[in-house]
């Protein structure tokens, strides 16, 4: 019994280092912005990842983006077509751009999903006031998993 | 290999604000059969990110348009109306109207729109047209001030504006306004909130571009105040910077606060050359 509980510890101690969800300020980048882990832990959704990209209150891609697959209306045009995008990157490359796409292009005008500090006067969601606690990420770790699951069907043809 | 991508996607953006398929229309803006507008003039000298600027009329679907071509058909008109009437009635304590001093306001207010907001020396400070009607009212009337973007106060400033239709918007930036002018130019290019946009973000680098429903202008504010479809009542300037940066998941400044009349002063200036044409239609 005892024995048990201590090994049980130990794993949880060990586990720290890498615990899942990974918190968004914990997150390693390589040197191109990609993240070689899964943020949640576990893989994607990609049904759910087409939803996140479609609804305008969880990712909204599709304010920035066309992605054909998709049925959703009015799809923007401020950043590139999304089609075909997992030929141009890899799933770690993907994960890195959705989670913080400045680390991969610098200043571009993506938002960071992923990221908590930073900002210049940020608001409580779209109240326009002053934050009441700490700030969620635009999206969760399952959230990211999923989008970069819907990416990786994104190929050409 | 990353850093290639990148160039040759930001080149390949840069063709699509300012020569891509999304541009402003080809549309020409006369009013009333009559008052020709400037909606595309070479951009100030001061405005570097840009080498042409356009009304936002030009970026409206023609139905929008079409409403702003005739006052009979401009829903703003009702509130000009209704701030005629008022120019010419007695209100506060001191006994007079705003005739009292100015007369007729098509003759007296002529070109007042097209310099606001602009630098008052004997106040030390940049005043806008609001803060201006606001001081008549106060100083010269002895009447209460208007709420900043009160329905009565766009109604004063669109029949204000009226008189100016057609000029060009000719805001100083120098002299005693350059510092306040430095500041709302600073705003225009910081990326506040949880999404991290900037003025020049959406206006400079994507007007043309649909952000999901929305065709972007360059956010000029030669139209305002803007009678919009969508709220059916003329908006304030600032009521729109308000929404834009509460757009950005920000906590947004207040209408008439100090950094909206830097940020009015600056916007107002990447407008000089196009003509005043308020009050605008919008969708
Ligand atoms: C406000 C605009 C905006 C939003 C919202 C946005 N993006 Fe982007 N995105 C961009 C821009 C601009 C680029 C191009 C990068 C650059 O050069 O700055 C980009 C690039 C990308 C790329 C690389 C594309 C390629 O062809 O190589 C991917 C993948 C991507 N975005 C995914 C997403 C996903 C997924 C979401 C939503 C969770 C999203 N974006 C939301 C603006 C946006
Ligand atoms: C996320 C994108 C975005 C950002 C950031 C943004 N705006 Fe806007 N803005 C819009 C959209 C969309 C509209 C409506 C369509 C249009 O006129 O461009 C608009 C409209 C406007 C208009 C009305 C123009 C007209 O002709 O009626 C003004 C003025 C304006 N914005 C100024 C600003 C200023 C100043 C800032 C920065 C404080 C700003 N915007 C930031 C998206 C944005």
């Amino acid at each position: 019994m005892r024995l048990t509980t201590l090994t049980l510890a130990t794993t949880l101690a060990a586990g720290v280092a890498y615990a899942n969800p990974v918190a968004p300020g914990d997150v390693t980048y390589t040197e191109d912005g990609a993240i070689e882990a899964s943020l949640s832990g576990t893989g994607g959704d990609a049904e759910a990842g087409a939803k996140v990209a479609s609804t305008r209150s969880m990712g909204n891609c599709v304010a920035c983006h066309k992605i054909s697959s998709l049925d959703a209306a009015f799809q923007g045009e401020v950043g590139p077509p999304l089609d075909g995008v997992a030929d141009r990157w890899n799933e770690a490359e993907l994960r890195g751009i959705v989670a913080d796409a400045k680390k991969t292009y610098e200043g571009t005008m993506m938002p960071s999903f992923y990221k908590t500090t930073g900002f210049i006067r940020p608001g409580d969601g779209f109240t326009g006031k002053a934050p009441t606690g700490e700030l969620e990420p635009l999206l969760s770790a399952q959230q990211i998993e999923d989008v970069v699951a819907f990416l990786t069907t994104l190929k050409a043809q | 290999m990353l850093k290639r991508t990148t160039t040759a996607l930001a080149a390949g953006l840069i063709a699509v604000a300012t020569g891509g398929w999304a541009d402003p229309d080809e549309n020409q803006l006369v009013v009333n059969g009559d008052i020709e507008i400037t909606t595309q003039a070479a951009a100030p000298a001061h405005l570097e990110g840009l080498s042409e600027i356009y009304s936002g009329w030009r970026f409206r679907e023609v139905d929008t348009q079409a409403t702003q071509m005739d006052d009979f058909d401009n829903p703003a008109f009702l509130a000009v109306d209704a701030a005629q009437e008022v120019w010419n009635t007695v209100e506060g304590e001191a006994g007079k109207s705003c005739a009292t001093c100015h007369g007729d306001v098509m003759e007296s207010m002529k070109g007042v729109r097209a310099t606001y907001p602009k630098w008052n020396g004997e106040a030390e400070e940049v005043r806008t047209l609001a803060m201006q009607i606001n001081a008549c009212r106060t100083d010269n009337l002895d009447a209460d001030a208007y709420g900043y973007t009160s329905g009565d106060m766009t109604a004063m400033e669109a029949l204000i504006s009226v008189a100016s239709r057609g000029m060009p918007v000719d805001v100083a930036i120098d002299g005693p306004a350059q510092s306040m002018w430095e500041q709302g130019k600073e705003m225009y290019y910081t990326r506040y909130g949880q999404l991290e946009l900037s003025c020049a973000n959406c206006h400079e680098d994507n007007y043309g571009n649909y952000i999901r429903a929305d065709h972007l202008s360059q956010g000029q504010i030669n139209g305002f105040p803007v009678y919009r479809l969508k709220n059916t009542k003329l908006n304030a300037s600032h009521d729109r910077f308000k929404g834009c940066i509460r757009d950005t998941r920000a906590e947004t400044f207040k209408p008439g606060s100090p950094e909206f009349v830097a940020l009015e002063l600056y916007v107002a200036s990447r407008g000089n050359g196009l003509s005043v044409e308020a009050p605008s239609v919008r969708n």
